[in-house]
This record gives structure tokens, sequence and C-alpha cells, in this order.
């Protein structure tokens, strides 16, 4: 039989096009196309694939599945391990997951994975396919999850399918996390994250929104007032860092946190429809180069500047971002500006800013990250001529619920320390995802979920046992 | 959603809401603000906390007119609800015995200042309240401020109630006399609490103000309402809203709090020439 050596290709809005309008860039595959690609998997026994994929879906078996034409079997296939299939075939980086292990991937392109899963969720949405979950008639007991995101949501979805009773607490008025506020609409369309998280709450999964833990409610509260059996904290890393340069409070300066929360989660892009504001200039600096920075660059583009630059002090080879995410910003015309680091932000007379004085860097010695250190090149500022300035620099922990909850212990940074199973210090606290890893990825946040909803079963049901036991 | 129980129009463009939201009224100090959403396309807005019943699970809000949403907001009445809020957010008041304590608050910041002034007397300072407006129908809350100050000063920028002049007036006379004052707390428009701060400034006077830059999730996740305190920047929703006065940069809050203004103008299409933009 024929394999070809390449993915299948996935048609996607030409870039002249895209860069204007907030749809999905990516259009997905349709049946015939995702049953070719299907056939290009060799069906190994081994399944290396499963050993790349934080949540273990059983790849082959799914893939099986689309090839075969039964469609609906694959998605059922796929949602024992993962609750949220559309959302991860769309932003997992699975040239770093499933697919580096892929060993169709040895000669050519490995198999395209994450396009399938897309392709199986994408046809059971479509088709308001529910799956069906016997839960027992008492729960196993109740636990409370804390936050919406990625982390949260997979662990929800675990525990409830295995018969517990969830309330998930959001602080946002909208359940998603990063799904919500910071992954663009053109990569993650929200009525997406909308529908799949509707289906987790089939399972029997509560979500409260608006309730800020540590405020409106404590960890100690919640198991003891409240009577929830355990706790999993899921709150990522949600605090943006800034630079502390000069100019970092004029206007037109924003953290990537806010400026993508106003436009993906308030919907500012379509303002005054939508109440809220966004200030994109003409000319925008996005200071970063990860995954962030390249949905900021891209989505100040959608919004109508003419320049936008991605501000990098090390070279492209270091550039934390997927290589697709930086080919799509490339296509629409995102410039690049590398070995380059701001140093202030300049002003006009009325406080808003004017342009970005950089240095020009070159790369040293491997700093402790393996990565060549970038070090400043003396007399080489220049300014870039820019009105609007995102710092995408990266984010540390919301500090919120470690400063209430005393007795939980967390590292030096901040993030709360966990052993592998996701437990924490504090008994009957578990926590998972960026909150504990520092910022990652989704689908390593929903992996953590998973691990921790099986030992927050093996914990709350030893519990149960004890206190028979002791009556 | 939360179910706005009572409705009272306390000043024109002022208006009082008492709102049902157990969770919140639960467990909120003086000092503590909520978010605010209206409707499925509506912004985020912070509003401070005036007061609570914490048997009845109401929370009682006042605002001002000043844009499209607080507009909005203001033609809601009772048994219509809101459809998000979250709190309570923000650090609580530190209320201890100081000794005397002088509570200032200018326009709609009186709204603020109430709750943190009764908690201040509960604790046994003496309590001198200034409280001013532009002119005296815009002055809000005097009866509930005269009922827990051990001295109540009103100012009105026209004379039309009270002291002609400003908020600040009768704070400089006050240290000019020598009077022994422990702790200022001021709230209201930024000019005036930058000019509370420097009036205290040389006294050496401990001074508190309760900021109100622009804010969007009020949780610490955006850095949008971040002032620069001390030559440090804070996140006013999580470290604030109360700081030393001495230490923050008014000018610079004041030139952020401009950021949307061309959009404000564009979003409820008055071009700017309505009293809001004043």
């Amino acid at each position: 039989m024929f394999v070809s050596s390449i993915k299948h290709k996935m048609p996607e809005q030409q870039p002249e096009i895209r860069r204007r309008n907030f749809d999905e860039v990516a259009l997905g595959y349709d049946d015939t196309t995702a049953k070719a690609e299907a056939s290009r998997c060799l069906q190994c026994k081994t399944a290396p694939c499963r050993q790349g994929c934080p949540v273990g879906i059983n790849i082959p078996a799914f893939i099986k599945h689309i090839r075969e034409g039964d469609f609906t079997a694959a998605i059922d296939e796929i949602k024992t391990k993962n609750n949220l299939p559309a959302i991860c075939g769309r932003v997992c980086p699975q040239e770093d997951q499933c697919e580096k292990f892929c060993v169709v991937g040895k000669k050519g392109e490995p198999v395209g994975i994450g396009r399938l899963e897309r392709f199986a969720a994408d046809y059971a949405r479509a088709r308001g396919r529910k799956q069906k979950v016997i839960l027992p008639p008492e729960p196993l007991g109740k636990v409370a999850i804390i936050g919406a995101g990625p982390a949260g949501l997979s662990a929800a979805g675990d525990l409830a399918r295995m018969g517990y009773k969830v309330t998930v607490f959001e602080a946002l008025h909208a359940p998603g996390g990063v799904l919500m506020y910071g992954i663009p609409e053109f990569r993650l369309p929200k009525e997406i994250v909308r529908q799949e998280i509707e289906e987790l709450k089939e399972l029997g999964v509560e979500i409260v929104v608006n309730a800020v833990i540590g405020k409106t409610f404590t960890i100690d509260e919640l198991l003891t007032e409240e009577g929830f059996d355990a706790v999993f904290i899921g709150t990522g890393a949600g605090l943006p860092h800034f630079m502390d340069i000069p100019g970092e409070n004029l206007n037109g300066v924003y953290s990537a946190n806010e400026f993508l929360t106003r436009v993906n989660l308030m919907k500012a892009y379509k303002f005054p429809e939508a109440g809220t504001p966004v200030h994109a200039g003409k000319r925008v600096a996005v200071v970063g180069a990860g995954n962030v920075a390249m949905d900021a660059a891209r989505t100040a583009l959608r919004l109508g500047a003419e320049n936008v630059y991605i501000v990098y002090r090390r070279s492209e080879e270091e550039m934390p971002a997927r290589a697709e995410e930086i080919e799509h910003a490339k296509e629409e015309g995102v410039e690049f500006r590398l070995l380059t680091n701001p140093v202030r932000i300049i002003g006009d007379e009325r406080g808003w800013v004017k342009g970005l004085e950089c240095i020009r860097m070159e790369l040293g010695e491997p700093d402790e990250s393996g990565r060549r250190k970038p070090v400043p090149i003396a007399n080489s500022n220049f300014v870039l001529d820019v009105d609007t300035v995102i710092m995408a620099i990266g984010q540390g922990p919301n500090p919120l619920v470690q400063q209430t909850t005393p007795g939980l212990a967390v590292n030096k940074r901040g993030n709360i320390t966990t052993d592998e199973t996701g437990r924490t210090s504090k008994e009957g606290v578990f926590a998972g995802g960026d909150i504990v890893t520092g910022a990652a990825t989704v689908i390593q946040a929903m992996g953590a979920g998973k691990k921790a909803a099986a030992a927050i079963h093996e914990y709350v049901q030893n519990k149960r046992k004890g206190a028979r036991n002791s009556q | 959603m939360f179910t706005i129980l009572k409705k009272q129009e306390l000043a024109p463009s002022v208006k009082l809401f008492v709102v049902q939201a157990p969770l919140i009224a639960r467990k909120c100090q003086p000092g503590q603000f909520v978010i605010l959403r209206i409707d499925e396309n509506g912004e985020r807005i912070p509003l401070t906390i005036a007061d609570f019943d914490r048997a009845a699970g109401t929370i009682t809000l006042i605002f001002q007119e000043v844009g499209h949403t607080t507009r909005q907001l203001g033609r809601l009445s009772a048994g219509d609800a809101l459809l998000d809020l979250a709190g309570p957010l923000g650090k609580a008041t530190h209320i201890e015995k100081f000794g005397t304590v002088v509570c200032v608050g200018g326009g709609i910041g009186v709204a603020p200042v109430y709750p943190i002034a009764r908690a201040y007397k509960e604790a046994g300072n003496k309590v001198i309240s200034i409280i001013g407006a532009r002119n005296a129908d815009l002055l809000i809350l005097e009866q509930e401020m005269a009922a827990i100050s051990d001295v109540l000063y009103i100012t009105t920028d026209d004379g039309s109630k009270g002291r002609k002049g400003l908020v600040i007036d009768p704070l400089k006379e006050m240290l000019a006399a020598g009077e022994k004052i422990d702790l200022v707390m001021a709230i209201g428009p930024v000019i005036m609490m930058k000019s509370v701060a420097e009036v205290t400034r040389p006294y050496g006077v401990h001074t508190i103000v309760s900021l109100n830059p622009i804010m969007v999730d009020g949780t610490g996740m955006c850095g949008g309402c971040r002032v620069s305190v001390g030559n440090k920047n804070k996140f006013a929703c999580v470290d604030g809203p109360e700081f030393n006065a001495h230490e923050v940069d008014f000018d610079g809050l004041m030139a952020r709090q401009k950021m949307y203004h061309s959009y404000e103008r564009r979003e409820h299409r008055c071009g700017g020439d309505c009293s809001c933009h004043r």
C-alpha cells in the first residue's frame, strides 16, 4: 500500500484575508481527507505515540475507527481519556508530544494525530453527539476544583465520570481559563470551548463563576464548612511579568494578559457593540517570542495595526513558540526584530507611548536554561517607532490562594509544591497545571489534572474506609 | 444573577443599589470592592462596597453615572438583576485604634469612605470627617456620616451647603492649629487625593488613599490597574486599593485613567461634550 510521506494538508484561510478577521485560521479535515490521513497510521502494536500523550489516549485505536469511517466510535475512544478533544486537537504542540514518537515520522512526516483528534471531536459536536455516562446513585464523595482552566476541567471531568459530585469555582465570569481569555478566537473559537464545557456539565459538574477563592471562600472553609472531601487547585500562571524598565506605565503599554483578556474574553474587537475597549495602535511592538507573544501580535494585526513587531532578545532558533504559530505570524505579516532587547519606553507629553528604545544583542555562552545567553552590544541602541507595547515575557503564579491557605507549601517562585500525584503539603489538597509547574502547555495541565483526579479518588476512598473502620 | 432589591437616587446622577449577594455579604470588609458586569455584552467595572448586611445577604453599591456602563446601570430598577458580581476583592482596610482619624470623602468618594469611617469609630477612634461636593445637590450620605463621626465638616465648591471651598481646607486648618491627628484616610477624585497628600506631607501625618485605576479582572491577572507606589509597580486590585498617599505617583495614575477617553466618547456618541467628560 502506498503511504504518503507527508501529512494531508489542512485547508486554511489565506493569510491576506485572515490577517484582518477573527475567524478560525485552520479549517479542519473533511471525511475523505480524515480517512486518508488515518490510513497513514501503521497501527504499531507498541504504539510509541501514546507515551507522548500526557492524558494517554489510545491513539492507534481511535485512528483505526476513523480509517474505517466509524467516526463516532473514534470520539468515544478519545473521550475515555480526554474530556476536551476539540480543544486539544487544536492547541496541543503535537510535534513535541504524540507526533514526536510516531514511527511514520522517522522517515517522513508523522501521522497528523492532532488533526485527526480535532476531526473526530468536530464531527461529533456538529451532530450533537453526547456521551452516555452511568453515574452511581450516591456520589463517591464531594470534590472542589479551584480554577476552571484546562487542569481543573480535566480533573473535574475525570472525577465526575468516576462518580464524584464536583463543584468548580472560577474567579472570572466564564469558565475555560486561558482557553477563554488567552488563546485567541482565530486559533480556538470560544463557541467550541463553551460547548465542550457544557458537555462536562452534563456529567454533573457544577461550575460556580465569579467565585474568587481566597476571597469568596478560603480552601479551609471548603474543607471544613462546605463539606468537600478534597480540593484540587488549578489556578494557573496568571500573574503577568513586566520588565521593570522606564516608561512601562505609559498609556499604550499592556501586559499580554490584559490585551488578550480584553479581546478574547471581553470581545473588545466588537467594540462598541461589546462594552470593553482596547487600544491597538498603528505600530505595535510585542516583547517576547512564546506562543502568547505570537497570539498578541496576530491579534494586534487583526485589530488593524499596520506594523507589528516581535521584539526578542535571542535568535529565531531559541524562540519558544510553536513553529506553526511562528509560521502563521510570518505569513500574516508580523515582522521579527530578533537579538533585540528593550531598554526603555519613550512617551510623548500626554503620557502615551511614542517609541521603544532597544539595544542589539549577540549570543554568548549557554546559560542555565541551556540556551545561549544574550549579551547586549555596547552603543547599539536604536528607537523602534511604535505607539503600543505589549509585554509577553511570561507569567508567574497568582498568589491569592497560597496567601490565604495556611500550611500550603510553595517554592521560591511561589508555585505550589506537590508530589508526582499532585498531593500538596496540606491534607486533602491537591494541585496541578501551571500553578505547580509554571507556565506550560494546555495538555500538560490536563495531564496533571488527570493524575490528580486519580490520586484524589484514592485519597477520598481511603479516608472513607478509615472512617468506616473506626466506627 | 444578582437581584437589585432596592434603588435610591442620592443626588442627580448618583444612585444607590442594595443587591442580593449573600456570598459577598458574608465575607466583605470595609475597603473592599466588587467587579460587576450588567449583561452579556457588558464590560467589567469595579465599584466599592458602600455597606453590607450579613444577615440579609445584601451589599450596597453607590455609583455616579459618568459613562456608558454606569448610565446603563442607572437605568436598572429594583427587581432587575446584574449578570455578574465578583468579590469581595482587594485588601480590607487596616482597622485598629489609632486615636484621632480624619476621614475625607470627595464627591462619590464619600460612599467608600462611609463603611471605613464607621469601622474606625467602632474600633474606638475619634473620627473627624470632611465630606465635600461641587454643590449641595451632589452631596451624599450626610446623615450617615454625621451619625458615625465625632465631628463632621461639609464643604461645597460653590458654598451652596456647608463651607465654601475644598475638603482640604478644614484639614489644613486643623493641622495648622496643631490638632493631633494620627491618621488621614482620603477617597475621592485623584486630584483631591493628591491635594490631601500634599497637605499632610509636611506634617508627617500618615495618610491613606484608596485608588481607582482602570480595572479588568480585579484579581491580579492583567496589571491594567498598576500604579507606581514608592517607585515600585503595584496592582491596585490585589495589593490595594489602599496605599500610603505619600508614596503614590498620582500624576501617573491620572494619565492612565485617561487611556480610553476617546473610546468612551465614541461609545456613547456624545462627542465628549456631555457632563460626564468634564
